[in-house]
């Protein structure tokens, strides 16, 4: 018999470990001689109490939802993807391209193809490592970090070489046609008929591709037969084996969707949002993708609202360095305290409450 | 001698969570006598036995040894205490020596040689007293099974156990090195030893304990002496109620010939021949029994049967030849020919243990267009409405499909593999160790279907490493040693002893 019930386990245990991380930032925000309780404030009323805010929130969830869902179909395999990084700068390669020479007529058709373009590279990236595992053993958390550092080579490669517009000093690629461009919600919400909301901010449609993916994402997982099998893999292998399940081609598979999902990334930032190539443009959200599997707990939904967890402490942190002198790293430093608990330190907080619950069972 | 006994407990009680492993636990065993204590998988033989080496802190209750209260907090304290065990899987260090293992833990001072001087000549003195021979020079890697055994009872005997604790001794035992773990048994019960045998063979509890203990789920059910019991009456007292030991089935009507197994070989990863050249066939409507110690090829049959190791040779089925190496060797297209496989191990193989058991249901079949609502989605909700039938069926406990596999018992979770199995009416069912880790009320029934199976005309290959289920299964045994088949006997014509020869792979003798 499990000892919690499931949903103390889906929401109590990510709960605790929030406030737990929340607290041990607090007192870090208390050391360096600012107020935690104005902190919070400056990020609440920051992001969530005015439109713009929420727009650079949803831009950064709209990241994390793609990379916390990438490493979340492979933790299912028992597969861990620490190549986001790397897949998603292949996927603003693969965007570029296509927005750079392909002439679209319009920004629906040309969304489209950018994604089929993310996907692509994205698959391929995360596709050789796939290969190396799946055939030769090498494991795939080595390899696909290093692959990190090859995309980012390669990235840089392009954007002072071939990709960038002749007598530009700046490593990027030119400005994508105006017919690629997408709407944002500011666009959006002057249709319906709202002025003045979302003003500037960087939240385009891709937005609704994250949610898509979730939808897709939960029932490949919950519902289709190579979900099953995936998950069969990643759970035994010997029964995997038994069973039939090809564990060479379920590796490859699972591994092409995760960089597929990283992939696609860039089109929220690359043809949503700089609207060209340039360096760095992650942001280290294919590394946050990995907390955001392991809090949301390799579920959609989790994924979802861990993601915009994470968009929140993302520009949240962005409004703490702007108004006070807690630095942005501070932000990073209250996600890896997060990441800590959520991950690495489940058990601290599991542990407890499994007690708490029988306690309260024999009454 | 005092008349005190030489181990007692008094009302042990230990609980892991919600789960009560130990009931208010009283054993009382007297100098120089052995033992028993029977009890189905999960009635918490080995819970007792952990509290009692000091794995495990009781919560409630006593232990005393020759009158005086003792705590058992660590091994330490139980070695100091004179309470020795050997555990189910030796505790060896393989490429160390005899000599080396037993002084292990135990050497004094800052140098080797000192120790080794001392233990051997110790040794040589247990080895005199006990009739325990074993070289002591020799690598345990190298030295066999039963000798292996024999090593570990001098480590106990050498830390100067009065009081030894066995493990389910004879699990990896052929017939042979079980006789002689027996003489051992009764002379150290004879040099005033004593000893506590747990396993889950009645058999052994008759042939040579003096006393004996039934646990059922947590409790002390009863104790008996041996002599004024039967195997009826334990295996009633182990369940809870009426058991049919043997297994009832009529004379074999084989038909055609199903499966056909010529010249098949099988070379491992560290290009160690596991099977060589083996040759077998099974007909429609018999089984055919494997006997044998585990790890003489049985395992490398059913895998390559089963699709996932690779061979020469050539299998065919129903007429028709099996690919054994190319694309379409895998367990799915096994099963399309009809291969249905209760793997030997269903908790590593057979089951994925964290999937729910309308999951388990349709492992293997998973592709099968009737479980699927169109090409991408599978049909959920109908393979969770079949499951439940399938269980009833099959009378797994709860018949919840929603549970998760590792929250049923051995037996229910076998009962699962088999309903998988069997209700896809295959031609040719593998069967490997069925009954193992399910407790007696489980295996009559599993060994009815099994039959049930037989008798529809079904072909199947029964491997098993428990001789009584492969002589009263099968209608004919084929025995396995080193890779090979040593001999065909007919069941009814053969005996345990036989067998065990051929097991040994010593054939000249088995002709009677």
């Amino acid at each position: 018999m499990d000892v919690m019930p499931k949903w103390a386990d889906v929401v109590l245990v990510p709960l605790f470990s929030l406030v737990l991380a929340a607290f041990l930032s607090a007192l870090l925000i208390l050391a360096i001689g600012e107020s935690p309780g104005e902190a919070l404030k400056l990020m609440v009323e920051g992001t969530l109490l005015r439109s713009a805010g929420w727009g650079y929130m949803l831009y950064y969830t709209t990241n994390f939802i793609f990379t916390g869902l990438a490493v979340s179909i492979a933790f299912h395999a028992s597969l861990f993807n620490i190549g986001g990084e790397g897949q998603a700068m292949m996927g603003g390669l693969g965007v570029s391209l296509v927005c750079l020479f392909i002439p679209w007529p319009h920004w629906s058709l040309a969304i489209v193809g950018a994604s089929v373009g993310a996907a692509v590279f994205g698959m391929i990236w995360a596709g050789l490592p796939a290969y190396l595992q799946a055939k030769r053993g090498s494991h795939i958390v080595i390899t696909t970090i290093m692959f990190n550092f090859i995309a980012a080579g390669i990235l840089n490669f392009f954007l002072v070489g071939a990709l960038k517009p002749k007598g530009s000093m700046d490593p990027a690629t030119a400005n994508f046609p105006a017919s690629t461009h997408l709407p944002t919600f500011e666009d959006m919400a002057q249709l319906l008929g709202f002025e003045k909301m979302f003003r500037s901010a960087p939240a385009n449609v891709s937005f609704f591709i994250a949610l898509l993916a979730c939808v897709v994402v939960w029932y490949l997982i919950w519902r289709s037969p190579l979900g099953y099998e995936i998950r069969a893999l990643g759970k035994s292998g010997p029964a995997a084996r038994y069973a039939g399940v090809g564990s060479v081609k379920i590796i490859m598979i699972t591994m092409m969707i995760s960089g597929a999902l990283c992939g696609l990334m860039a089109v929220n930032t690359t043809q949503g949002e700089s609207e060209r190539l340039i360096l760095n443009f992650t942001e280290g959200a294919g590394f946050i993708g990995i907390a955001v599997a392991l809090m949301g707990r390799s579920h959609p939904v989790g994924v979802f609202l861990a993601a915009l967890l994470f968009g929140f402490l993302y520009q949240g942190g962005a409004e703490l360095a702007l108004w006070t002198k807690i630095p942005r790293e501070m932000i990073i430093v209250i996600q890896a305290l997060v990441i800590l608990f959520t991950g690495a330190l489940t058990l601290m907080v599991r542990a407890p409450l499994e007690q708490l619950f029988f306690a309260i069972r024999r009454g | 001698m005092t008349n005190n006994p030489a181990i007692e407990l008094k009302g042990i009680s230990k609980a892991f969570g919600p789960v009560q492993a130990n009931r208010d636990i009283s054993i009382s065993v007297m100098p120089g006598t052995i033992h028993g204590i029977i009890g189905e998988n999960g009635a918490g033989k080995s819970t007792l036995m952990s509290i009692l080496y000091g794995f495990y802190k009781a919560d409630a209750g006593e232990i005393f040894t020759d009158g005086q209260k003792i705590l058992i907090p660590d091994s330490q304290a139980a070695i100091s205490a004179g309470i020795g065990m050997v555990f189910q899987h030796f505790k060896l260090v393989e490429n160390f020596t005899v000599l080396e293992n037993i002084v292990l833990g135990a050497e004094s001072g800052e140098f080797l040689a000192p120790s080794l001087r001392k233990a051997r000549a110790e040794l040589a003195e247990l080895a005199a007293e006990y009739e325990l021979n074993v070289d002591p020079d020799a690598v345990i890697e190298e030295i066999g099974v039963g000798m292996q055994q024999r090593v570990e009872i001098l480590k106990a005997l050498y830390r100067k156990a009065n009081i030894l604790i066995l493990d389910e001794p004879t699990g990896v035992l052929t017939p042979a090195e079980a006789g002689q773990l027996f003489r051992i048994l009764g002379r150290l019960r004879k040099e005033g030893k004593t000893i506590i045998l747990i396993t889950h063979k009645l058999r052994e509890i008759m042939d040579i304990t003096d006393t004996v203990s039934v646990m059922r789920r947590g409790e002390m059910t009863a104790t008996v002496k041996t002599s004024e019991t039967s195997p009826e009456n334990l295996a009633e007292l182990m369940v809870g109620r009426k058991v049919l030991l043997s297994v009832d089935k009529t004379p074999a009507q084989p038909k055609h010939q199903v499966l056909e197994v010529s010249k098949l070989t099988v070379v491992d990863e560290a290009g160690v021949r596991r099977l060589k050249e083996v040759s077998l066939n099974v007909r429609a409507g018999e089984i055919l029994g494997i006997a044998g110690v585990a790890g003489n090829g049985q395992s490398e049959l059913l895998e390559v049967l089963g699709g996932y190791r690779s061979a020469t040779g050539s299998i065919r089925v129903n007429g028709s030849e099996i690919d054994l190496t190319g694309s379409s060797s895998d367990g799915q297209s096994r099963r399309a020919r009809g291969i249905a496989h209760v793997p030997e191990d269903r908790q590593r193989e057979g089951l994925i243990m964290d999937f729910t058991a309308w999951e388990n249901a349709i492992f293997g079949y998973h592709r099968d267009p009737n479980h699927q609502l169109n090409r991408f989605l599978m049909n959920n909700a109908a393979i969770r409405e079949e499951t439940a039938a399938k269980m009833a069926r099959f009378d797994v406990r709860p018949p919840n499909p929603n549970l998760t596999a590792k929250n049923f018992s051995g037996g229910n979770q076998q009962k699962i593999v088999l309903a998988r199995e069997i209700e896809r009416n295959p031609d040719l069912l593998l069967v490997g160790q069925p009954t193992r880790g399910v407790d007696i009320g489980a295996i009559e029934f599993i060994h009815k279907q099994i039959v049930a199976l037989r008798d529809q005309g079904k072909a199947i290959l029964l491997i098993s490493v428990e001789l009584d289920e492969i002589l009263s299964l099968s209608d004919r045994v084929a025995v396995m040693f080193d890779g090979q088949i040593m001999g065909e006997r007919d069941p009814l014509k053969t005996n345990e002893k036989e067998l065990g020869l051929l097991m040994a792979g010593i054939i000249s003798e088995a002709k009677e």
